[in-house]
């Protein structure tokens, strides 16, 4: 796990990510000057001239790779382009929209860990008791939904029915409650499981009966010889969520018309915003690589067995 | 150890519990003090912002009353004063002076003069749009307050073609140096307080406003892309304008005690776009079946939840275009069956009709930004089934519609057309039926079908105006009567808009040319 060989990992993704998404977009069926032309003016005003204006103004004759040579080189230079249907810088773009996903997610992930391993912990103390039987069913229940059809109902009892929070919308404090409560069910439906396994497992372990013979206290025994144990599934996982949590920002988004990059991404994607899903798909890429790098450095913090 | 836990677990849910609840006091708290001194409007619809520039979203600028053109349009459809006070044609038709209003500050506080009007104006035509299929020759600043456009020949219509958005007047300071806007610096009662693309803009009274001050002082658009959020918005009470509402979500706010239901007729009609190239639809006869095939009411009442389907390609609200005494579109499927039989198409073997061995399987391209138009392609599928029709449905995106016009590979597409993106639709026909032998018919119009008298025509009322013909006819309702003969595009529904008021409004209107929310003229109730 050494510093190089991350940066040669993260270089790859880079590549890799933005050849790819390049790749992708050109095989989409239908003219791009068109979809882009549509993006821009809508059904109302779009017509040939718009679609030969947009052509001649992004040359998009010129192709055979050479978009893409232009790209990386630009990346060089720490550069995205601009978006070919507001005419705004990528990064621009992508730093208001990232910054709201984030925050999204950030607000869903602390929601779900204030709910799902504490749950799961008194879950696996008693492994096989009715809170960890009904758990199951919950998880269960909650896993299996979708999260449009949560949001829906979570939207309708909260906001329809009981009035309580807004249904929709961005700005304010409490148009955060709706869209991260429904991240952080299908979250913590998962993490749930995952601690109350692992406290089970803890449970049977020989250091665990020996430091109950010892004459520990069960929560010294918990704090002691248990957290550590449960901690490193758990963060492992939390790594991983990430990759569910951009999966359901972008349902997300599109239901609580937020305005993040899974929505920024769908209608990019939509429109042939090529330099939009290029800078989109790299940013997200490489926050997986980060987010990898820190769970790994964390994870050996909690178990620092085979250090030399 | 297990107390501990449920300490923990104790604390979440009181975080959740009793946070949930303090977060909405106080957001009632602060929205409390906000109505003390100003209410903000909510409005919501599902147009995204894309940015500054008027042709990327200056239709919503317009709504939101940011920016105004220099002729406006009142519910009817009659041409009015806007940054222009009055303008008059020359004899010849070829010179038009508009006459500027005095005392028009834009939002930067810079005046509004002929010259800055000009300056606005060569931008606009520098870019696709309307106004480039205008006969100009040069626009001139002749004084302070007077504007000339110099025509190469008459254009009857050149107002209306100014009320259109895309001619927003903008002050200097909005646009680059390459002509793109980079900021909204209109003259409307409203200036824009924050744009936050793609989703909201906020807009706040402007004080210096030439006209009446408005009573709503702040308003908020928020774009939320799905027909059923907008509807979830509307029915908790977060938004006192929510537009474009679904058939469904229409049914379930009509129980609402919050909202109260509005519509309106538009002029936009459904239409089904046929290619006359196809060598089956090349025959007059063929598309007359098609039409008759047709049961625009059932479509209108079970799919669209409206009164009843289109008669005829205008909609009664078009005065002069509509023609009510046209014969009505109606479905009579023998007489449908009768037209292809004698058409040579037999049915064959599948059900499908066939001619020379060829099968009449068309395709039909439809897309989903409006959300009924797949729906309503299901059910002409199953009506040309019925007289041995064989459909394949392709839900894509709307760029499709005009690419296949222009590569020839469109059967038939069905989308929804605005009939009068300018205020007199004669632009809109001109560009979707009139065109060239070589290249007949428009992207949005017909395709493949030329007539050569009736383009002459077109292009006389352009020049000329709607003068009665010396039997007494209007020549729009004539014009509508070729269109209705010879079928190169089949109406099926005309639209309206729906909309959701809160009540905690007055006086909401709602304006059929789809230019403006009407915010200058909402009062609060009290």
């Amino acid at each position: 796990m050494n510093l190089p060989s991350r940066l040669l990992q993260l270089l790859m993704v880079v590549l890799m990510v933005g050849g790819t998404s390049y790749l992708m977009m050109q095989s989409l069926p239908g003219d791009a000057a068109w979809r882009i032309a549509a993006g821009r003016y809508g059904y109302d005003a779009l017509d040939a001239a718009a679609a030969a204006s947009v052509r001649a103004e992004l040359g998009l004759e010129a192709q055979g790779g050479l978009h893409f040579l232009y790209w990386l080189g630009d990346i060089l230079r720490l550069e995205l382009g601009t978006s070919l249907i507001s005419g705004e810088s990528v990064w621009v773009e992508i730093r208001h929209q990232l910054g709201n996903s984030l925050s999204l997610a950030g607000a869903a992930l602390g929601i779900s860990l204030l709910i799902g391993p504490p749950l799961g912990l008194l879950a696996g103390l008693r492994a096989g008791g009715w809170l960890d039987r009904s758990l199951l069913a919950v998880c269960s229940l909650l896993r299996a939904t979708p999260q449009f059809l949560l949001a829906l109902v979570l939207i309708l009892l909260i906001s329809v029915e009981m009035g309580l929070l807004p249904a929709a919308g961005h700005g304010e404090p409490q148009h955060f409650i709706l869209p991260a409560m429904t991240l952080a069910l299908g979250l913590a439906a998962v993490s749930a499981r995952l601690a109350r396994d692992a406290m089970a497992a803890v449970t049977q372990t020989a250091f665990h009966d020996f430091a109950r013979w010892k004459g520990l206290s069960n929560a010294q025994t918990f704090w002691r010889h248990g957290l550590r144990h449960v901690a490193l599934p758990l963060v492992t996982y939390l790594g991983l969520q990430f990759v569910t949590l951009v999966e359901g920002v972008v349902v997300i988004e599109s239901i609580f018309g937020w305005p993040g990059i899974g929505h920024a991404l769908v209608h990019a994607i939509f429109s042939r915003d090529v330099p939009m899903v290029q800078g989109t798909a790299l940013v997200l890429g490489v926050g997986f690589v980060v987010i990898n790098l820190l769970v790994d450095l964390l994870g050996r913090q909690l178990d620092p067995r085979g250090v030399k | 150890m297990a107390e501990q836990i449920t300490c923990w677990l104790g604390m979440t849910l009181m975080v959740l519990g009793l946070g949930m609840p303090q977060a909405v006091k106080a957001s009632a708290q602060s929205s409390g003090d906000e109505q003390a001194t100003s209410r903000r409007l909510e409005i919501v619809a599902p147009f995204d912002i894309k940015g500054a520039d008027p042709l990327l979203s200056g239709i919503l600028f317009q709504r939101m009353q940011v920016v105004e053109t220099l002729v406006e349009v009142d519910a009817t459809g009659e041409l009015q004063p806007g940054l222009a006070t009055v303008w008059k044609v020359s004899d010849d038709g070829l010179e038009w002076r508009f006459t500027l209003r005095s005392g028009v500050q834009f939002h930067d506080g810079s005046r509004l003069d002929a010259e800055v009007a000009r300056q606005s104006l060569e931008i606009a035509r520098a870019k696709p749009g309307i106004l480039k299929s205008v006969p100009i020759e040069r626009i001139v600043a002749a004084d302070d307050h007077t504007l000339v456009i110099a025509l190469s020949e008459p254009f009857a219509a050149l107002p209306a073609y100014l009320a259109d958005y895309r001619q927003q007047i903008l002050a200097p300071a909005s646009f680059d140096e390459s002509g793109t806007a980079q900021q909204v610096i209109g003259t409307g009662p409203y200036r824009m307080l924050r744009m936050t693309p793609p989703l909201s803009l906020e807009v706040t009274a402007f004080e210096d406003y030439w006209g009446e001050q408005p009573e709503v002082r702040q308003a908020r658009y928020q774009a939320v892309s799905r027909a059923e959020g907008r509807a979830l918005i509307a029915e908790s009470g977060d938004a006192d304008f929510t537009y474009g509402l679904d058939p469904a979500s229409r049914q379930r706010l009509s129980k609402s005690p919050r909202v109260t239901l509005a519509a309106a007729a538009t002029p936009r009609t459904m239409l089904l776009k046929v290619n006359a190239n196809h060598p089956a639809f090349q025959d007059p006869d063929v598309r007359r079946a098609l039409s008759l095939a047709i049961d625009r009411t059932a479509i209108a009442q079970v799919v669209l939840r409206y009164p009843r389907g289109a008669s005829q390609l205008f909609p009664p609200m078009v005065e002069g275009w509509h023609d009510p005494a046209l014969p009505e579109l109606h479905q009579d499927v023998f007489e449908a069956r009768a037209l292809l039989d004698a058409a040579g198409w037999t049915v064959g073997e599948d059900g499908v009709r066939q001619k020379d061995g060829q099968r009449l399987a068309i395709s039909l391209i439809t897309f989903s930004d409006r959300p009924e138009l797949p729906l309503v392609a299901t059910v002409l599928e199953r009506q040309f089934h019925a007289i041995g029709i064989q459909t394949r449905l392709d839900i894509t995106n709307f760029s499709a519609i005009p690419a296949g016009h222009h590569d020839g590979s469109l059967d038939m597409a069905l989308f929804a057309r605005n009939l009068a993106m300018v205020p007199d639709p004669i632009g809109n026909v001109l560009s979707d039926y009139a065109g060239t032998p070589e290249a007949p018919g428009g992207d949005w119009g017909a395709m493949g079908w030329f007539d050569a008298d009736f383009t002459a025509e077109l292009e006389r009322m352009a020049r000329e105006g709607y003068e009665p013909t010396p039997e007494g006819q209007d020549p729009r309702a004539q014009a509508s009567g070729v269109i209705q003969q010879a079928l190169p595009v089949i109406p099926i529904a005309w639209y309206y808009q729906n909309l959701a008021i809160s009540h905690r409004l007055q006086r909401a209107q709602v304006d059929p040319w789809e230019r403006s929310f009407g915010l200058s003229e909402l009062r609060w109730a009290p």
